[in-house]
């Protein structure tokens, strides 16, 4: 019998649709994979009776003739996504026990369209981290081994859980967050396709907040046309979150034509690092000539401000993050630690000693150290203006080129421990994703190859805002001409 | 610029309300340096003239109506209270 959890979305949508296929056999199936998956540690929480109910409403929709792209597809949620009655807690310690009373907006959307949960999934404590070691819950493995080794590796973060179900065959898609790459970067890590969309185009509505003017949701799967049916039925306008922008959502399916002819494609001089592997150059190098034979004209282009993006980065987030973290008091949710003296104080102080975990205190004091008073011209009033400049950059250049071609991330995968210890390396990590992320970009990683040890590698499509269509089209181009087939070795069921 | 000592970060410390113990102050005193110190780059930035960028989104804020759109959901609200009496969220005594 044939695997059903190596189906991709619009595969199973089409047996779902044909009637050759029962949201509950595709159900049932995910079950038993989310099961034999508890060795990566990618689900923390499982859904499974709510799942079983889910797929038989959708079998029913489906055989009145009422679905849609999700209808019954079985997915799994990142942690920071409210979902009402079920563990919602960023996998930090200080949100101990929360579940919620209401469901965010983009998990509504999923359920409103028929999609199935099958639980919720580990990810950097808060979102803060690339490598997904920062979770309360420890790390998640990587499915993907390098050739002829049985050492674990890192699935990039924040959106570890997410990456590592979905490339190890527990989710057909899952729901993602990115603020300076938690999509793309960990997508890259794990040969899956990432897409963050234009901020403001999916609500934050029930999010758990980072940064605000950074935080994005978006989608993993094992494929661009997977990603182009799922982000589309998680986007849309929301009254209830402000900047949630109100315009039309596309048919992003539409958009995959197969057709760049006479798209210019931008290549930015400034995304060529100092001591970048080799590989990851010729990666780079091949992607452009793919696009290149694909009828597309390649233009080099500057974004001088790029090197400043990640200090200000840096600067941004944490500044936002420290004021977003200051509701976890113990006294509405989660944590509570009350010591026998000091009273009220000594409990705010106690509790978020005890539920924060190193770098998320790193930077809350980071953040609050760049608003103090006499600090906060100097570092962040001046962040805000060089974020301006890096818009500006991009701004400039998408007056003359479609969309910009560049590595999602400098390295492959990377081992446990290599860079905990060191936050600067490990920051380095999104160095290709923080740009876009601060410009408000639309942005994806496509999976592009394998590295020497047999690791994959991502290439990254940014796009003008509101245009997802021409990330998709372009992404989807790249994905035909690469023909990535590898597959992780299933070496945990 | 960043000279953070360690008098500084017991400051940070008690603005963001996390005890930090007295041994932890120096080792994070040099990681906050580092981070700090490695942002400064910032400062060859020619930002003259330019105004802070605090949205990427350019549209102004809705307006609504001022009237009830949601509430009567006290249950709601409490019930992920560590501790909630008499509807209220109870903490430990403030006023003595």
């Amino acid at each position: 019998m044939t695997d059903l959890t190596k189906l991709k979305i619009a595969e199973a949508r089409k047996l779902l649709d044909n009637g050759d296929l029962t949201s509950r056999e595709l159900t049932e199936a995910h079950i038993e994979a989310v099961e034999s998956f508890t060795d990566l540690n990618a689900y923390v929480a499982t859904t499974f009776d709510q799942a079983l109910v889910m797929a038989d409403a959708a079998d029913t929709r489906i055989k009145a003739g009422e679905s849609n792209g999700m209808t019954g597809i079985p997915v799994g949620i990142k942690d920071l996504f409210a979902t009402k009655g079920v563990h919602t807690q960023a996998f930090s310690h200080i949100l101990d026990g929360f579940k919620p009373e209401y469901e965010s907006t983009v998990t509504q959307n999923l359920w409103d369209d028929g999609a199935v949960m099958l639980g919720k999934l580990n990810m950097d404590e808060f979102a803060m981290g690339s490598s997904n070691e920062t979770s309360y819950y420890g790390p998640v493995k990587n499915p993907w081994r390098a050739t002829g080794s049985n050492s674990d590796f890192v699935p990039g973060g924040s959106s570890g859980g997410s990456v590592s179900s979905v490339a190890g065959f527990a989710a057909m898609g899952a729901t993602a967050s990115d603020t300076g790459g938690s999509i793309r970067q960990p997508a890259s890590f794990t040969g899956t396709f990432g897409i963050k969309p234009t901020y403001g185009r999916c609500s934050r509505y029930g999010m758990v907040a980072f940064a605000s003017s950074l935080d994005q949701a978006g989608t993993i799967t094992r494929d661009v046309r997977d990603g182009a049916i799922m982000l589309e039925s998680i986007s849309g306008f929301d009254a209830k979150d402000s900047t949630s922008v109100e315009m039309a959502v596309p048919n992003f399916e539409a958009a995959l034509t197969g057709d760049i002819r006479g798209m210019k494609i931008g290549i930015p001089k400034e995304y060529h690092l100092d001591g970048m592997p080799a590989e990851i150059e010729a990666l780079w190098e091949k992607g452009k000539n793919l696009l290149k034979d694909a009828g597309a004209e390649i233009v080099d282009i500057s974004l001088p401000h790029t090197k400043y993006a990640l200090p200000t980065y840096y600067i941004v987030a944490p500044a936002e993050a420290s004021s977003n973290l200051s509701r976890y008091d113990g006294v509405r949710y989660g944590l509570r630690v009350t010591p026998d003296e000091g009273g009220l104080p000594a409990m705010y102080e106690a509790t978020r000693a005890a539920g924060f975990g190193d770098e998320v205190k790193r930077r809350i004091m980071i953040g609050t150290y760049v608003l103090s008073a006499g600090y906060y011209d100097a570092y962040y009033l001046k962040a805000q203006r060089v974020r301006q400049l890096i818009a500006n950059d991009f701004k400039k250049v998408f007056a003359e080129v479609d969309a910009i071609l560049t590595p999602t991330a400098p390295s492959a995968a990377f081992a446990f421990g290599e860079k905990a210890d060191d936050p600067l390396a490990m920051y380095l990590n999104d160095v290709f994703t923080v740009p876009a992320s601060l410009a408000g970009l639309p942005g994806s990683s496509v999976p592009a190859g394998l590295d020497s040890n047999g690791l994959p590698l991502g290439l990254q499509i940014l796009g003008k805002p509101w245009d997802e269509e021409t990330v998709f089209k372009v992404s989807g181009v790249l994905e035909e001409a690469v023909g990535f087939t590898a597959e992780p070795a299933i070496w945990w069921r | 610029m960043s000279d953070i000592d360690k008098a500084t970060v017991a400051k940070i410390a008690r603005l963001s309300r996390i005890k930090i113990e007295e041994d932890k102050l120096e080792p994070l005193a040099g990681e906050l340096n580092q981070i700090l110190g490695w942002v400064e780059q910032l400062d060859e930035v020619n930002t003259d003239n330019v105004e802070p960028m605090a949205s990427v989104v350019e549209a102004k804020l809705r307006w609504r109506k001022d009237e009830i759109t949601d509430g009567d959901k006290q249950q709601s609200v409490l019930k992920n209270a560590p501790r909630g009496e008499y509807g209220f969220f109870a903490v430990p005594k403030v006023i003595e």
